[in-house]
């Protein structure tokens, strides 16, 4: 059985942005197989879809789970209200997640808004030969900042307004260091549009990129069909499950323009 | 403990929960949470002639108590369902029910044909996709087509053919009988409702095919209500649809004259759903007394 269902009671719970909450989680029999990019599907009570949330953190032997999600309906919403002590109905691991190399390769990582979370375990592989690139809107909408650092990461900062390290996109940052540096793989979440950005400048520079994409979710496990991304290979165009086949797929599987 | 196998046109289940078509794609997701041969049977994802790709993504929202959907019935076509998803399926021992759609009355015969002699159970002729611009649906509205598409098949087939219903139409006891005239060895119902939902900031509809089918609780009392009504129209076997999901929906749907039900969205909310309705209704045909969870079967004292 490679997916488990347990109620993971709540650990810690922080609003670390306006709307965006970090919890810690309780969940062993995840947490004993999870892999870095993989997500959960939480239950949200009164709703008939459950939320997938990807998986910021995992410690193996002390079973716990980290989550960090932002308030976009009403399930999260629900989800927030949720306090320390209380259990989350949690389906996991679940999907294909980051593909690592060995960690003394140069790792470029480039996080937007909401979508950064998955990519702070990516981070904590590569340490010092990873290059963290993340984007907000502002300031006081930037995330994770203290644990990349922590990480020992190389990390870039862009804000929207400028009100906190560059004022830019990340994919002109990205586009600076590749023009000055090289690495051996890019791994990229976020804004469907600041992704496929990063894709382009990846195979620009003829590096292998991998991208977290994000679709309206059904089942999580890969019977309903209902998560498709474009994707095309040798035998042509494809429809592909986001949480099967995905959520990690090689930016050049990937069809941008469809 | 009493029998939970109910027998549908000559085929044993060993208990009357099946996976619905389009939840539980070829079943095999769903055995990575338990083994798939607790359920009596699986109805696998609606499968066409050649492969098809669906519709393009947003395929689903939310609604209260339920989802729209609009696949559009993306499948590996028939040869592959043959090849590689049967023979896995039909290693779980379990009661394999084939989904059938196509564009053309020679399509759905053509499907016919090839599941001759396969390990396939039951063919559930699916004339009421709501999610396909050719067939599909069409074929279910009309008395006159249903009849014509369910005595073509019946002809090209050895397997039981159960036809799905669909309850967008005025009304469905003459849908029920025009296919039991025309060979149906059973029926199930409900497939979705027509729906749709709008996004207000960009004021376009969330799914890409801007209509979809509506599935979940929110139906559940409208298929309950077909349900019974079919089953007072016609002598075959009905398998009731629709929302289900708890073994207290499984027991009304039964009640109102299903001999087996089907569970789908359920599962996306609750994997686990189908087994906990396996178990409820065991335990409440047991707490009855009854020999046979069949004896349940119709036993609705309408006021």
């Amino acid at each position: 059985m490679r997916y488990t269902q347990e109620f993971g009671k709540i650990l810690n719970k922080t609003e670390i942005a306006k709307g965006t909450f970090d919890v810690i989680l309780h969940s062993p029999e995840i947490a004993k197989i999870a892999a870095v990019g993989q997500f959960v599907n939480i239950l949200c009570d009164g709703f008939t879809l459950r939320r997938p949330i990807s998986l910021c953190g995992f410690n193996s032997e002390k079973g716990i789970l980290r989550i960090v999600f932002e308030v976009r309906g009403k399930g999260t919403e629900w989800m927030s209200r949720l306090q320390v002590g209380d259990d989350m109905d949690i389906i996991g691991p679940l999907g294909h997640g980051f593909g690592l190399l060995d960690s003394s390769k140069k790792a470029v990582i480039v996080g937007g808004g909401v979508g950064t979370p998955p990519l702070l375990p990516v981070a904590q592989f590569y340490r010092e030969n990873a290059t963290v690139i993340t984007g907000f809107r502002n300031a006081s909408a930037s995330i994770l900042q203290d644990d990349f650092a922590q990480a020992g990461t190389n990390y870039i900062l862009c804000t929207d307004d400028g009100s906190a390290g560059i004022h830019g996109l990340t994919t002109q940052a990205l586009e600076q260091y590749l023009n000055k540096n090289t690495c051996d793989i890019i791994y990229t979440c976020g804004p469907k549009v600041m992704m496929h950005g990063v894709a382009r400048l990846a195979e620009e520079h003829k590096i292998n990129c991998q991208v977290s994409m994000e679709e309206r979710m059904g089942c999580g496990v890969g019977a309903c069909l209902c998560c498709v991304c474009p994707t095309k290979d040798d035998n042509g165009n494809h429809l592909t499950r986001v949480c099967l086949n995905g959520p990690v797929f090689m930016s050049t599987e990937v069809d941008w323009d469809a | 403990m009493p029998d939970m196998s109910v027998k549908i046109c000559g085929v044993s289940f060993k208990n009357p929960v099946i996976a619905a078509s389009g939840t539980y794609g070829y079943g095999m997701d769903y055995n990575e949470f338990y083994p798939i041969s607790r359920l009596g049977g699986i109805s696998c994802k609606g499968t066409t002639l050649v492969e098809r790709a669906g519709n393009p993504a947003p395929r689903i929202a939310e609604t209260p108590c339920g989802i729209l959907n609009s696949v559009g019935l993306q499948n590996p076509g028939v040869g592959r369902f043959l090849t590689s998803y049967l023979p896995r399926l039909k290693k779980q021992n379990i009661v394999v029910i084939a989904n059938i759609a196509g564009n053309s009355v020679e399509d759905y015969c053509k499907m016919a044909e090839r599941l001759k002699e396969s390990q396939v159970d039951i063919i559930e002729l699916n004339i009421s996709c709501p999610n396909v611009k050719q067939g599909g649906v069409n074929f279910g509205i009309l008395p006159g087509s249903v009849a014509e598409v369910t005595s073509q098949v019946k002809k090209h087939s050895d397997k039981p053919l159960m036809v799905k219903l669909t309850p967008n139409v005025t009304s469905i006891g003459d849908i029920a009988k025009a296919a039991e005239g025309a060979g149906a060895d059973a029926l199930s119902l409900i497939n979705t409702l027509t729906g749709m939902r709008i996004d207000i900031k960009t004021r376009r509809p969330i799914l890409r095919n801007n209509t979809g089918g509506l599935s979940g609780s929110a139906i559940f009392p409208v298929a309950l209500r077909m349900v019974r009504e079919v089953y007072k129209c016609v002598k075959i076997p009905v398998v009731g649809m629709g929302g289900i999901s708890s073994w207290e929906d499984a027991a009304e749907m039964m009640i109102a004259g299903a001999s087996a039900v089907q569970v789908g969205t359920a599962n996306f909310r609750d994997p686990f759903a189908c087994i906990k309705i396996i178990e409820g209704l065991e335990s409440f045909a047991d707490s009855l007394g009854l020999k046979s969870i069949a004896e349940l079967t119709g036993t609705l004292n309408e006021w």
